[in-house]
């Protein structure tokens, strides 16, 4: 590929300019869908991962939305390839370690992907950027049926589409919202969030899925159950459970500045100095100073103009996008280096805060 | 509500969900308001991260947790894939869609406590499953056909085959199949 052609052309969720909200960074949504009598990957021999593997590409590539697509094998791409993908969040680590008899079919916008033959034969996603679940479900909903006109999916009346694993059974749909929350965090009520979130059915997880930190203060929030609502009532209780989580964070912020502005503004702009001026930055500290930034912007001490640069850096930052712009192979250190760098000439220009123009915070 | 109590009483009769052991970690998660109970010893506790409440999927465990260690394999292979219920316990994962057919009396239980509901309630591929009536129809009438050819009963095999005709006017495969 073509992965250079990728990182190159504009993409919803580096230069998407609509609809950036100050909390949502963005709205993505995942629908699990097998074959009908076929073996689920996991299960399936090699040359029966194959032949599913070329149904499923040529159903999926036929799709209106996949005009000019990237089609690509996970057999054909490098490490650094993958890395960068799952950084896009376009491909899953499982896809990205599976065997032989794998692909992602990617639309040229980057807003829709499918991977073929990751848990369940495929897994069909939509990336909207901002709070856009309705938006999402809409146009993934008529991508599936697009991919339906060519392929027959393992569906039971009762237990609606058979996924690999039973957690996924009835509408397979997975809808996710990715959240910057500083303030909770900082004030240290995330745990009782996640606690609250949980009990409503939601799952809260760390930026790049299961297992992952929190780093940046970003966190995906997600359905846990998919049987027995249909998707329509998932994405409304969902909804509902982001909307009070956009509240507890506004209400936090309100009290940080309320209780002691000076120390919000000094982490901001210290955050600002050091982006500016340092020579070594690891990947989370980088996220954890472009997070302070993003936190800055929401409360009116940078332009709001800011803010879709400060989400692309989140995903630049990441060390295979580092890597692939600084062409080679490089050791941690030397990533840390190359950070600092691409950092530092990035905020030469960036204007300084000022926190006078806007000092409750609220726009 | 993921509640992790790592109470270590000697006394506790209670055995690891997954492997057996003592368990000493208890783990209560609410929900649809209905509780959930998960036992875990201190070595499957930290393999499963459970010390890390955004790290941690409770779905999976609740889901290998429901599936009784002590109770004896039925020796049911699906038909379809050759999949086994030893198989699932292994991988958590099953065979193929054929499966929840032939392990129904596995899932049904599981599905109370891993869900909202225990049927389905959203979207239907109706495009698909128009192609499947039509197409278990052309095979019954293909049947009826060999059949009425077969016992010489030429009338009726001459209407089957206009039945044929029809549906198979209907029936255009898509050229992705
Ligand atoms: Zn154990
Ligand atoms: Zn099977």
């Amino acid at each position: 590929m073509t992965i250079s052609s990728l990182i190159d052309s504009p993409s919803e969720l580096t230069d998407s300019s609509s609809s950036k909200s100050a909390i949502v960074l963005m709205t993505r949504i995942r629908l699990a869908r097998n074959l009908a009598g076929q073996s689920f990957p996991g299960w399936a021999k090699p040359p029966q991962r194959e032949e599913i593997l070329e149904s499923c590409r040529a159903a999926v590539t036929a799709a209106p939305q996949m005009k000019r697509c990237f089609n690509l094998s996970v057999g054909d791409l490098s490490e650094l390839e993958k890395q960068i993908l799952v950084e896009r969040h376009l491909i899953s680590r499982e896809l990205s370690g599976s065997k032989a008899g794998a692909g992602v079919i990617i639309s040229k916008d980057q807003a829709f992907s499918v991977m073929m033959n990751e848990e369940d034969h495929l897994r069909i996603q939509v990336l909207r950027s901002g709070f856009q679940l309705k938006k999402a479900w809409n146009s993934i909903n008529d991508f599936d049926s697009a991919i339906e006109e060519h392929l027959d999916f393992a569906f039971s009346p009762t237990l609606g589409y058979l996924t690999a694993c039973p957690t996924n059974l009835g509408t397979g749909m997975r809808a996710s919202a990715m959240m910057h929350l500083p303030a909770l965090v900082i004030s240290s009520q995330m745990e009782k969030v996640v606690r609250a979130v949980n009990q409503l059915g939601m799952v809260v997880r760390g930026l790049f899925g299961e297992g992952s930190d929190a780093s940046g203060s970003i966190f995906q929030i997600s359905n846990q159950t998919t049987l027995g609502e249909s998707e329509d009532e998932i994405i409304k209780r969902l909804g509902s459970v982001l909307q009070s989580i956009i509240e507890h964070e506004m209400n936090a912020r309100e009290k940080l500045i309320e209780a002691d502005a000076g120390k919000v503004y000094d982490k901001v702009g210290r955050a600002y100095g050091i982006l500016q001026n340092s020579h070594l930055l690891s990947s989370s500290e980088a996220m954890n100073l472009l997070s302070l930034i993003r936190l800055g912007i929401d409360l009116g001490a940078f332009p709001d103009a800011n803010r879709s640069a400060i989400d692309r850096l989140f995903i630049e930052a990441q060390p295979g996008h580092l890597q692939h712009a600084q062409k080679g192979e490089f050791e941690p250190t030397q990533r840390d280096v190359l950070r600092a760098s691409r950092l530092r000439s990035e905020f030469a220009n960036f204007a300084r805060p000022d926190f006078n123009s806007n000092p409750n915070g609220k726009n | 509500m993921v509640r992790a109590d790592f109470s270590h009483t000697m006394a506790n009769p209670l055995k690891c969900d997954l492997c057996s052991k003592p368990a000493t970690v208890h783990l209560t998660q609410i929900v649809n308001n209905k509780v959930h109970k998960v036992d875990l010893c201190e070595s499957c506790a930290q393999a499963k991260g459970v010390t890390d409440p955004s790290g941690f999927s409770l779905a999976d465990l609740l889901l290998k947790a429901s599936i009784n260690p002590e109770q004896p394999a039925t020796g049911v292979r699906c038909e379809h894939c050759g999949f086994t219920q030893n198989d699932f316990k292994k991988h958590g994962r099953f065979g193929c869609p054929v499966c929840y057919e032939t392990f129904r009396g596995l899932v049904e239980p599981m599905l109370e406590n891993m869900h909202h509901g225990t049927t389905h309630a959203g979207k239907v591929p109706h495009r698909a499953l128009e192609r499947k009536t039509l197409y278990d129809r052309l095979t019954k009438l293909e049947l009826d056909l060999t059949e009425a050819i077969k016992s010489e009963r030429y009338e009726d095999a001459a209407r089957t085959r206009d039945e044929i005709n029809q549906v198979k006017q209907a029936f255009q495969p898509k050229p992705a199949r």
